[in-house]
């Protein structure tokens, strides 16, 4: 981070040369409704009657604004907002620009984060939403640019709705996993889920699960937090929790197929999370009888982690360290674009890498887990 | 090093910028209250262009639960990770000794000094009677 | 145990064998109320006594006569005479911490947790304190009322022993709220540390994301519930308001600590507006200001790693010995993981414990 100017020409070129090799696919963009109208053609009256009238309900405080300010409007890097006028991630033509165009994104997965139709307090809605926000994403994304791939957002707190999304989208290649909050009524793990996993697994789709929602539970086993600097740390905590919670509930020996990404919680926590896993799995096997494996082993298998946010060791090389530990075939690179904590590809990874490994986590490993051609 | 014509004095308003390209490099000329900074458009942290940042003040504190807010404008945050720049100095708060982003020496001068030269306008005609914003590259 | 021969051992754990043995040290009010209304039961749902995890097989003691209301043998951790021997002695301990993990931090009732301080207290001073010049310990007070925690630790500040108050890893509000700074400075003001263990009072669900089916997932997640404390009390400014305060994590691992002090320097330098008198790194705060005991330890399987893992953390003031006992953390005496850096261990033995705790500097001399 030198001020001299030759060094800083210098990155400049490096990242010049590298954005031009780099092929990336981006396991997480966000697109977003210009407008909250933008579901009405994909709802019947009585839901958009609803929407308009008693709008989203969220186990939360506020209508419409986040219990933890963010740092920036709309969550988003400022230089993000469209020259439509709607919020960032709502133009389709400027998300091509700033993002897929000018990084070689070859295929960028969508992880839609308001409004989503799981959290909803009624659950009929909730169905109603995701079903419509389906479409949307259909019609009006994936459809226009090849490159774009969507989740199928369900309906998860009612497994037989959420299947019934599911198998309707299945066989449509435009979809390439099934998403569900990560904030939920019961950890991700327990059996009212697992319908929803048998429908993935059956079906081919791995499970995408982006930090978000709001399950009513405080933020931490401790009570609320006060600040967002800490909720920012602690949905990535969060994320930690719902990995145990798969492990230990065994939902990988019953879905043996069954594939998981853990989407935006950064991912330097995986080994240490595993190493305490397997001490106390060898101090408490019997508790958990229908494991056949070490929990580490569930996941390093069955558990896939995108980089965003970057994590930053003090002395850059200690990425390494992690990338040995948890594997490197589980890393997939992720911008989180266009919000504020976003990362800029060949600029995030602080950490030279070889050809090969810049390959596997820019792009391969993602091909791989989603069955890209 | 080479002085630089980049503007006219009166075409940055005061608290506006403007990014200007010199010698290849994209530089953010500030007017803050009639004093004049420029840095470098790239932030060292993951290369956001920086001079497209928000201005706010500084904010520091004598104890928790205190906001001693000074300096308004004088801290341009990133676009991207907010990270905060003095424009003086181009320094960084969060890792002062070890980030920072380039920051140039800029002057307003008279087009009659600058008609006596030596100074590149690459794409300013000069004339006697303007003041013009230099910088130092 | 010559391993770890004059050590300090800042995580040993006499058991309260029930209510019938606190009784003695009730008001009479509340001993009325504990007979009358048949209170007992109390041991923490964190540490169920006959899991095997919580009491090691050669560390249990012999069934005996039931105790309490609760049928079977005696609970792992209630002799003083199997903790001297295998404890103290085993480990060729100097000194070691008491930490009574018994119900008053997740009363409901703020007035009856504070009796079950008292009694827990002077409970431990007579029957344990008194009998061993060995043992230390941390006192036990009411966290969900800070008047009424004061008050306890006013009570017991002038008796040495007392070197730590104790927290659970998890209560009803993050432990950096403004409800909780008259317990720091009272504690600040006496020389004593702040001690969170694992464990919670059930305010909460263990996990953000609801409450989890095991028991081992409520165990680890300890962690993370101590990483979440350790956040709020920088971004709430204890330091910042505390700074000679001392915050130990007690048997919440922390191979952890890497990974969480990148990420908390991260998220920092970007939203650090938000809490401006967080003037530094959250990394450097840690180093400065938590404290972790040695057990468990959660080592990497391959042992090289641990020294990687003490790299990056990249502080050497941060560990304290324990060996959890009478909890089943590691087989014999083998308290430092293996490939624990044997420079290092002079320190985790004795030097950080000292410095952590101030109060236990008496008894060196």
């Amino acid at each position: 981070m030198s001020p001299e100017d030759g060094t800083i020409l210098t990155a400049d070129a490096a990242e010049r040369q590298s954005r031009s090799r780099l092929r990336v696919i981006d396991c997480d963009v966000h697109h977003a409704l210009r407008s909250p109208k933008d579901l009405h053609p994909y709802l019947s009256k009585r839901w958009r009657d609803h929407l308009d009238t008693y709008g989203h309900r969220f186990p939360v405080p506020f209508t419409d604004g986040s219990p933890y300010p963010k740092t920036a409007p709309a969550l988003s890097r400022t230089d993000s907002w469209p020259p439509n006028g709607g919020p960032p991630g709502s133009d389709l033509a400027f998300l091509q620009k700033q993002l897929l165009d000018r990084h070689n994104v070859e295929y960028g997965l969508l992880h839609l984060l308001a409004p989503h139709g799981m959290d909803q307090r009624n659950q009929d809605f909730g169905a109603a939403v995701c079903s419509a926000i389906n479409q949307w994403q259909y019609e009006h994304w994936t459809q226009k640019d090849r490159r774009l791939k969507a989740a199928i957002v369900v309906p998860g707190e009612d497994a037989q709705a959420a299947v019934a999304e599911i198998e309707r989208w299945a066989g449509n290649t435009d979809f390439v996993q099934v998403s569900m909050v990560t904030h939920t009524i019961e950890p991700l793990g327990r059996r009212r889920y697992w319908p929803i996993y048998e429908a993935a697994a059956r079906l081919g789709l791995p499970v995408g699960l982006h930090t978000s929602g709001y399950n009513g539970h405080a933020i931490t086993g401790g009570g609320w937090a006060s600040y967002y600097v800490e909720e920012q740390h602690n949905v990535a905590i969060s994320q930690q929790a719902l990995a145990i919670s798969l492990v230990c509930e065994g939902v990988f020996e019953r879905f043996p197929a069954l594939k998981v990404v853990i989407v935006e919680a950064g991912l330097a926590w995986v080994p240490s999370v595993a190493w305490r896993l397997d001490r106390h799995f060898d101090r408490m096997r019997d508790e958990l009888p229908h494991l056949t494996k070490k929990p580490s082993e569930y996941l390093r298998q069955h558990m896939w982690y995108t980089t965003q946010p970057a994590d930053e060791p003090e002395r850059p090389e200690d990425l390494r360290r992690i990338f040995d530990w948890m594997g490197w075939d589980r890393v997939l690179y992720a911008t989180d674009y266009p919000h504020w904590d976003m990362d800029n590809p060949g600029q995030s990874i602080k950490l030279r890498l070889s050809e090969d490994e810049q390959r596997m986590i820019y792009a391969d490993n993602a091909r791989a887990v989603y069955g890209f051609a | 090093m080479a002085r630089h014509v980049v503007a006219t004095a009166g075409e940055i308003p005061p608290g506006g910028r403007k990014i200007v390209t010199v010698r290849g490099r994209e530089i953010g000329i500030f007017n803050h209250g009639g004093e004049y900074f420029a840095l470098l458009n790239r932030c060292p942290h993951q290369g956001g262009e920086l001079c497209r940042g928000t201005l706010v003040g500084l904010v520091t504190s004598r104890e928790p639960g205190r906001f001693d807010y000074s300096r308004p404008g004088e801290m341009l945050k990133c676009p991207w990770h907010g990270w905060e720049y003095d424009i003086r100095t181009g320094q960084s708060w969060c890792d002062p000794n070890d980030t920072r982003v380039k920051a140039y020496e800029v002057t307003v001068e008279p087009g009659e000094t600058l008609a006596r030269g030596p100074f590149v306008a690459e794409t300013f005609a000069v004339s006697v009677e303007q003041d013009y914003i230099v910088v130092e590259v | 145990m010559g391993a770890t021969a004059g050590g300090i051992d800042c995580d040993v754990h006499p058991a309260v064998p029930g209510m019938a043995a606190l009784l003695p040290y009730f008001d009479p009010y509340w001993r009325e109320q504990v007979t009358v209304r048949g209170i007992d039961g109390m041991d923490l749902a964190s540490f169920p006594p006959n899991v095997p995890a919580h009491g090691r097989a050669d560390w249990r003691p012999a069934p005996g006569p039931a105790t309490g209301t609760k049928p079977g043998g005696a609970k792992p951790g209630s002799s003083l005479e199997m903790l001297r021997a295998q404890a103290l002695d085993g480990f060729g301990s100097r000194l070691a911490i008491c930490n009574p993990l018994y119900g008053t931090q997740a009363v409901y009732n703020d007035h009856f947790a504070a009796a079950m301080a008292r009694a827990m207290n002077d409970w431990l001073a007579a029957e344990w304190l008194d009998r061993e010049p060995r043992l230390r310990a941390s006192m036990t007070v009411a966290v969900q009322n800070a008047e009424l925690a004061v008050e306890e630790i006013e009570r017991l500040a002038g008796d040495r022993r007392f070197v730590q108050v104790l927290f659970l890893a998890m209560g009803d509000a993050p432990m950096g709220r403004r409800q909780f700074w008259p317990i720091y400075a009272a504690a600040e003001r006496h020389g004593l540390a702040i001690g969170v263990h694992a464990g919670s009072a059930a305010r909460h669900a263990t996990s953000s994301n609801g409450w989890p089916s095991y028991h081992i997932e409520d165990y680890v997640l300890n962690a993370q519930g101590f990483q979440s404390q350790i956040l709020n009390l920088i971004h709430e400014g204890v330091f910042t308001k505390f700074p000679k305060l001392k915050v130990v994590g007690i048997e919440t691992g922390f191979t952890w600590l890497p990974n969480f002090m990148w990420r908390a320097n991260k998220t920092w330098r970007g939203v650090r507006a938000e809490v401006p008198w967080v003037d530094r790194p959250p990394a450097e705060i840690m180093r400065a200001h938590i404290r972790f005991t040695l057990q468990p330890s959660d080592a990497p399987p391959d042992p090289a790693d641990m020294a990687v893992v003490l790299e990056q953390i990249g502080c050497d003031d941060m560990l304290l010995f324990s060996t959890d006992y009478p909890h089943a953390q590691f087989d014999g005496d083998a308290a430092f993981p293996e490939g624990f850096p044997v420079a290092l261990r002079p320190r985790v033995l004795v030097d950080n414990p000292l410095d952590t705790y101030p109060r236990l500097q008496e008894a060196m001399t």
